[in-house]
């Protein structure tokens, strides 16, 4: 589902000394299965903009477009749930909303609210555990005598028994050790190939944003601050640094490379191997290319 | 005993268990923290990590082994001293205020302990000058950002003088910009203040700060030793989920090829240093 943001401005409590202007003419287009890394420091918008995506705010000003669907100041939308079904959000620490008595149940809660019918509801259920990596014999347990990153994990397949078409998700490593990090983002990367989702992820971590986006956008002050595809946008140091960001390690480390040695080593997406590689031939030769 | 007098924390083959049905949190763990040292710990979710916290003061009681912190054994009868010495700051920012101002927070502790009024006020400023937050002390603690709340957590602790400060991943919830204000807290309390610190974390970054760092697996100490001797062994941490910073790999890269680092590099300048050296010398 393409998503497409028209200089959508929102407001909270307008009209009051206590008036928050959180979103500032705001304009952006996704495609349709494209993956989308939303950044900026804490306060920037970034979880205003997301709770536009599925109607959980309306906009003051401007109009949000999600697939067919669309959000526009004083109208009421008779589709909000039709859009919510599309729409899936992880928000951040999911598994605090785990309320069941059994993983089952809380697997089955959303779908049956949406009207689906118990026994297709059943059917889903051995195809999602897989795609979260969970054993089939976490069903009858509670979710609260799970570990923590289980919990997560039934938290985020009771999202996707709704079988969205967009998924969103507010930081969904935080708090996971790095093992169960790399885990979870490389299994949101392969639902994302796997049932062309469009996702959108919410990140404060650039390296992640490098390896997973297609398309990022950065956020500050509430305003769009700059966008484009990873590898240009996330390599401008000055640019992101006067918005209190950080560049990806690996482009910090040439920059002072270059410092140090006085020959660029170009950043092209490489990893560390090849980063090694480019620079023991400036050490020896005196620069990067062959 | 001299290793006892020298070290204001000791474990003693510590064993816990949460449940009769469940592995060991903790298995026969031994370890020690200096006065005014810094130690970091590293493990998996589940690697009892937590559990090593909440034994030093005392929220937890061990089946097996024995905990001494200055001297005193945990038990029922110490725990109330203990808890004086040993101060907790916990993940979730939100979850630990009670004041309706940021200094009503910080005295909160010290009216615990009964302290007379004079001296609170006096160790409330001194505290929350120590964190950076003096200006923000009337203040309501809800509307500041992660980063500031934690610090007056931190100064919440730090109020009732004590001789460890406990980080429960306290820097978990928090943005890189909110990282880079508690570990700067960190150092300067612990510069101005005769105080250790332990720090559970996953934040590699955070742990070169350290004096010293414990691995943790499965309830089992699995490295100890300085940053750099620890981040040399990259693919143990690697094995059991960890991760080792961005500079140690490339050391480990470079080293593969042949250059000859000596020294394990624990920032970038330090690496390009000894290769621009190197370099000079090719």
């Amino acid at each position: 589902m393409e998503i497409t943001f028209e200089h959508v401005s929102h407001i909270y409590q307008p009209n009051t000394p206590f008036a928050f202007h959180a979103l500032k003419d705001l304009s952006f287009h996704i495609p349709s299965g494209s993956y989308t890394a939303i950044i900026g420091h804490t306060g920037s918008g970034k979880s205003t903009l997301i709770q536009h995506l599925n109607g959980l705010l309306i906009p003051t000003e401007g109009r949000v477009k999600v697939g067919d669907f669309q959000l526009e100041p004083g109208k009421k939308n008779k589709h909000m749930k039709d859009l919510r079904k599309h729409v899936g959000v992880v928000f951040q620490y999911p598994e605090h909303q785990l309320f069941e008595e059994t993983v089952k149940k809380d697997l089955m809660f959303g779908p049956l609210n949406f009207g689906t019918a118990e026994t297709t509801i059943e059917k889903r259920i051995p195809e999602i555990l897989e795609a979260v990596q969970l054993p089939e014999e976490v069903l009858d347990r509670s979710p609260f005598d799970l570990s923590g990153g289980q919990m997560r994990r039934v938290a985020i397949a009771g999202i996707l028994m709704m079988d969205p078409n967009v998924l969103v998700l507010d930081e969904p490593t935080a708090g996971l050790d790095p093992g169960g990090r790399r885990e979870m983002m490389d299994m949101f990367y392969n639902l994302h190939k796997e049932k062309e989702m469009t996702t959108i992820l919410v990140t404060h971590s650039m390296e992640d944003a490098m390896k997973y986006a297609d398309y990022v956008l950065i956020m500050n002050e509430g305003r769009l601050y700059m966008e484009g595809q990873p590898e240009e946008v996330l390599i401008q140091k000055k640019k992101l640094e006067a918005v209190g960001l950080d560049v990806p390690e690996m482009v910090e480390f040439l920059s002072m490379f270059e410092e140090k040695f006085g020959t660029k080593i170009p950043f092209h997406g490489q990893n560390i191997k090849e980063l090694a590689s480019d620079m023991l031939r400036v050490m020896k030769w005196g620069k990067c290319d062959e | 005993m001299r290793e006892l007098e020298q070290s204001f924390i000791q474990f003693d083959e510590v064993s816990f268990w949460y449940n009769h049905d469940e592995p060991w949190a903790l298995k026969e763990l031994s370890l020690t923290i200096k006065k005014n040292e810094f130690v970091a710990v590293i493990g998996h979710n589940g690697s009892g990590k937590s559990t090593i916290a909440k034994l030093m003061n005392g929220l937890l009681f061990p089946q097996k082994g024995e905990i001494f912190v200055d001297g005193l054994r945990l038990s029922e009868e110490t725990v109330w001293d203990i808890r004086k010495k040993v101060g907790m700051v916990f993940q979730n920012p939100d979850n630990q205020f009670v004041g309706t101002t940021v200094e009503d927070d910080v005295a909160f502790g010290l009216e615990n302990h009964g302290i007379p009024r004079k001296e609170m006020i006096e160790r409330i400023e001194q505290s929350l000058k120590a964190v950076g937050m003096l200006d923000y002390r009337k203040h309501e603690p809800h509307r500041l950002s992660g980063g500031q709340k934690q610090r007056v957590a931190i100064a919440g602790v730090l109020a009732v003088a004590p001789d460890l400060i406990i980080l429960d991943e306290a820097t978990a919830m928090l943005d890189p910009k909110g990282r880079t204000e508690i570990m700067k807290t960190v150092q300067r309390i612990r510069k101005e203040k005769k105080v250790s610190i332990l720090m559970i974390t996953h934040d590699l970054h955070e742990v070169t700060f350290a004096d010293r760092v414990i691995v943790m697996n499965r309830g089992q100490k699995l490295i100890e030793g300085t940053p750099k001797e620890v981040f040399q062994q990259h693919e143990t941490l690697w094995e059991i989920g960890l991760d080792i910073p961005f500079v140690a790999k490339i050391a480990a890269e470079l080293k593969q090829r042949g250059i000859p680092l000596n020294k394990q590099p624990l920032n970038n300048k330090e690496l390009l240093e000894e290769l621009w050296r190197l370099h000079s010398n090719m």
